[in-house]
């Protein structure tokens, strides 16, 4: 069921030894909405290197390959395990983690050189460092979450089956990284700036207003599926798809399926997308006739 | 009239926990956190969060077994009435994730499916796959969102904590923070101030924690006064995957689901691992503990483990230190339950662990220690809930949850009860600031004067200032960042001697005075990550000094604190019957001597010469008495009978009010060894 993943398919023929050290390019920029500018550094092979150690050594070395001196490199990272989904970036133009793309199977492909670019479908923070705060204002569109009456002890929740458990897991272990997003061509970057004298909040409620008119992604569809699948969930089932019938939802899919095949946890988003589809049929039908 | 705020540091499951809960309590929280909430470090759990439940309770499983559980396996070392409220809580607690909608393996009927996990004989462990951290945080990262939606939290992810405010009086009023994109420091006024940052691994360089967990958020509160207790205890997990850029954790699941640890007994044996037959391997930890096997407690586990490789020369490889964690003789449906970190292993190894052994060794994994804290105790020996005492730090108004306080784990913590502490305490946190905000009888922060939060953003800003103004050509913060962590991990891991310790304290403190001459590569003042690390750099020492310093001065064996000098061996088997008996009752004396001197709470606190000032606190062990922790020792059938003759010798003296909790203590004595 796990292949030895997606990414990597020559890991193991590694008939020669790797390079001693290697090249690593890097499209920086500065301040956001600012020009990008590619710049090389050169780093020494180590046993166990991921993309996260390259970037670890090269804040350290603060050195360009052509010995100049420069800043560290900002990029964002957390738990180095595939779980936090901090670290997405564009690695030799496949957008995944960071912390899982291994230094030894990039240089099986490529044994010059590791290219690093930042996602292009975010507003870029710095460098490889960028804004998912549409992505997590899409949960909040979708109310993603389970409405308990509260925290007081209620004994235990539902009964579930180990088969409904078996399929809730996969969609669960959605770590909100955005490589579906990033694959996704429906999906198309929203930059705001900040206008002279718009006060932090109201630029915030300009924001908001303009990602909830952008397409919600492959992410936010899957994890409605998950939550109207759950018994307390679905009891607001409703709720959650009228999200997905509204501007931005479900419709802007092209089903161009690219999302299920960079989604690092092997989420079954096109299931997700295709179940949505007739959910949202049946609920718009439904409601048309409950009028 | 100014309405009551309060603001919650660090958005791991402390942090969410005690956030959902102020909210539904009508009290205005702000949620700051260095990363976004949803990719804090509880993520990284992986096995489960441990309570009684219908099916171990009719085992003869109950609380209080959970409850000996848990301070036996920690040594004592834990005040014991917060303990007990907590595993009364876990039935309680695995409910609430449950309705929470945390995806729960389940039976064939329907029922949450449970395993069991280290230093328990009962099945107590809930899990959802090999992820169950992350899948309980995505429930309260879920229900925070609910409230943040609903305008009752707001969130500030990508801010880094400079340090509590604390007025005249040295009540906390709120806390001095910085936008990590923008740089910009600003003040948070705030009745309380509750901080749940987790632990401290980047102190020891890899580690199987996050890069957020530098310990710094708690170094800044013990830079103002708060205490520190318990710093040497840092558990060592058995099981890593060794990795350049941190330790990745295997989960002690990968056991509990009938995994097993061997070594070849021929050293470095090149065959593959599966053509080593049965009997030329050394399953260690089954022949040296037959009744707990490959499920010792973690101390236990990693000692064993690390001794094996280093004083047996039995390292599976020549060059790097590893043994053989092995599954492959499990059903693959049975390893289905363990599917997100056997991805981990395959993944970050390119190895299937379901066709070949994995190696692993063990990594620094969690911080028993933390900020000292408070508690008010009922007189049947619980917590009183909503006491003003509970979780708060030495500082009025600043408060401490989850990995980053210091009371729940003792000298060890069990596997799975870090879920369970870091829940429990950010639950009952709500209540308690609500009682303390109540006792500020409308003095809230909001009117404080705003010369006490202008001086105190000032000073953190002319910090800052000066720090982007220092002279090029210094110190390089990530290299000393690496010296840091060499020192610490060689110095006070695994095994402990104090001719190390006091040259480690040296170094480290050559390193902090080097470390003040750090120059930045990077002086703009926008996402300056440069900046934040160097900062948080400095930050480490106060906290690695505590470490070395409690465990310099604790000269004795603890939990995970071991020192081999002070160690206590066990019986010779083959000595005459009457020459057993006299060793066991020299054994408990030297037992009672050392509870005597040591069954204290190491509390540090920083001293005027900014080194840590140890003193040591009494532990409230009146619950349940402290017994030797005999899991496999040679000669324990021995010790352990004169023990409970010497206790049923003292119980039926008179004046014993305990009487009731001295009887079960026996009784869990004797089934727990």
């Amino acid at each position: 069921m796990i292949q030895s993943t997606s990414h990597d398919s020559s890991a193991h023929d590694t008939h020669h030894a790797p390079p001693a050290q290697f090249t690593v390019r890097v499209l920086r920029q500065d301040v956001p909405g600012g020009s990008s500018y590619w710049e090389r550094h050169t780093v020494k092979r180590e046993n166990d290197m991921n993309v996260i150690s390259v970037l670890q050594r090269i804040a350290a070395n603060a050195e360009t390959a052509d010995g100049e001196k420069t800043t560290p490199v900002a990029w964002d990272c957390n738990c180095l395990e595939e779980v936090c989904g901090a670290c997405t970036m564009v690695v030799n133009g496949k957008v995944r983690q960071a912390c899982s793309a291994l230094v030894d199977k990039l240089l099986v492909d490529n044994p010059e050189e590791i290219e690093l670019r930042p996602m292009t479908k975010f507003p870029v923070v710095r460098d490889l460092m960028v804004s998912r705060a549409r992505l997590f204002r899409a949960l909040q569109k979708v109310k993603a979450w389970i409405p308990v009456d509260g925290y007081y002890d209620m004994g235990s929740g539902p009964r579930v089956s180990a088969e409904s458990q078996e399929q809730a897991y996969p969609l669960s272990q959605c770590m909100s990284c955005g490589c579906c997003l990033e694959a996704c061509p429906q999906y198309t970057k929203i930059e705001l700036k900040q206008e002279e004298g718009e006060t932090a909040e109201a630029f915030q409620a300009r924001q908001k207003e303009a990602y909830d008119r952008g397409f919600v992604g492959a992410h936010a569809i899957s994890q409605v599926m998950l939550f109207n699948k759950h018994p307390t969930g679905a009891m607001n089932a409703g709720e959650r798809l009228d999200a997905l019938t509204a501007e931005g939802g479900i419709q802007a899919c092209g089903n161009a399926q690219n999302c299920v095949a960079v989604c690092p946890k092997e989420i079954p988003l096109t299931t997700s997308i295709g179940r949505a589809g007739r959910a949202t049929t049946v609920h718009v039908i439904k409601k048309f006739f409950d009028r | 009239m100014a309405k009551e705020r309060v603001l919650v540091v660090g958005g791991g499951l402390a942090g969410l926990a005690a956030t959902m809960q102020l909210a539904e309590q009508g009290v205005a929280v702000d949620l700051m956190s260095l990363t976004p909430v949803k990719r804090s470090h509880s993520v990284c759990a992986q096995g489960g969060i441990n309570s009684v439940n219908d099916l171990t309770r009719q085992q003869g499983d109950n609380e209080y077994l959970h409850f000996d559980d848990t301070v036996y396996g920690g040594d004592f070392l834990q005040h014991q009435p917060p303990v007990k409220e907590m595993t009364e809580w876990g039935p309680k607690i695995i409910d609430l994730m449950d309705r929470l909608g945390v995806p729960f393996n389940r039976t064939p009927e329907g029922y949450r499916d449970q395993r069991r996990f280290g230093g328990t004989l009962f099945k107590r462990t809930a899990f959802a796959g090999a992820t169950t951290g992350q899948q309980l945080l995505y429930a309260l990262d879920e229900q925070v969102r609910r409230w943040e939606t609903a305008g009752s939290v707001k969130k500030y992810e990508f801010w880094d904590f400079l340090g509590p405010i604390l007025d005249e009086n040295g009540v906390c009023r709120g806390a001095v923070a910085q936008d990590l994109v923008t740089m910009e420091i600003r003040t948070f006024a705030a009745d309380a101030v509750i901080v749940a940052t987790g632990g401290c691994g980047l102190i020891f360089g890899r580690s199987t924690m996050s890069m957020a967990c530098t310990g710094s958020a708690v170094a800044r509160c013990f830079r103002a006064g708060a205490k520190y207790g318990n710093g040497e205890f840092i558990q060592v997990h058995p099981t890593a995957i060794p990795g350049a850029d941190k330790l990745r954790l295997m989960s002690e699941s990968a056991r509990g689901e009938g995994g097993r640890v061997w070594v070849p007994r021929i050293p470095q044996d090149p065959r593959p691992p599966k053509q080593i037959p049965e009997a030329e391997r050394y399953y260690f930890l089954e022949e040296r503990y037959p009744k707990y096997k490959n499920l010792v407690p973690r101390d236990i586990a990693t000692r064993e483990i690390f001794s094996i490789c280093t004083e047996d020369g039995l390292s599976v490889e020549k060059d790097r230190l590893c043994v053989y964690l092995d599954l492959t003789h499990l059903p693959r449906e049975s390893l289905n339950k363990l599917g997100g970190i056997l991805e981990i292993y395959e993944k970050f190894q390119g190895v299937d662990p379901r066709e070949v052994p994995m190696k692993i060794f063990p990594a620094v994994h969690y911080s028993m220690g933390g900020l000292w804290v408070d508690y008010e105790r009922t007189p049947a020996g619980g917590l009183k809930l909503g006491a003003i005492k509970n979780q708060v730090t030495n500082i009025p108004g600043l408060y401490a949850i989850g990995e980053c306080d210091y009371q729940y784990h003792g000298a060890n913590r069990l596997g799975a009860n870090s879920l369970l502490s870091c829940i429990f305490s950010g639950l009952i946190v709500a209540p308690t600031v609500q009682t303390w905000i109540a006792s500020l009888k409308g003095k809230l922060a909001a009117d404080q004067p705003a010369a006490l939060y202008d001086a105190a953003k000032k000073r953190h800003q002319d910090e800052h200032n000066a720090m982007l103004k220092r002279p090029g050509g210094g110190e390089n913060p990530y290299l000393i960042h690496q010296e840091l962590g060499n020192i610490m991990t060689k110095a006070a891991t695994v095994v402990r001697h104090n001719d190390a310790l006091r040259d480690a304290y040296k170094q480290v403190q050559a390193l902090e005075a080097r470390a003040a001459k750090c120059s930045l590569s990077d002086t703009g003042n926008w996402t300056n990550q440069n900046v934040v690390f160097t900062k948080a750099l400095w930050d480490m020492f106060p906290i690695a000094k505590c470490i070395l310093k409690g465990a310099l001065q604790r000269d004795e064996c603890r939990g995970a604190h071991y020192k081999p000098e002070f160690s206590m061996p066990g019986i010779d088997a083959s000595a005459s019957p009457e020459e057993r008996r006299r060793l066991a009752e020299e054994w408990v004396d030297t037992f009672d001597a050392n509870t005597k001197k040591w069954l204290k709470s190491t509390v540090a606190s920083l001293g005027p010469d900014n080194e840590p000032v140890i003193t040591y606190e009494d532990v409230d062990t009146s619950l349940i008495t402290p017994r030797p922790r005999l899991y496999g020792l040679v000669g324990a059938d021995i010790i352990e009978e004169v023990w409970k003759q010497r206790q049923a010798a003292k119980s039926a003296a008179p004046k014993d009010t305990n009487g009731s909790h001295s009887e079960k203590s026996a009784a869990a004595a004797a089934s727990a060894s």
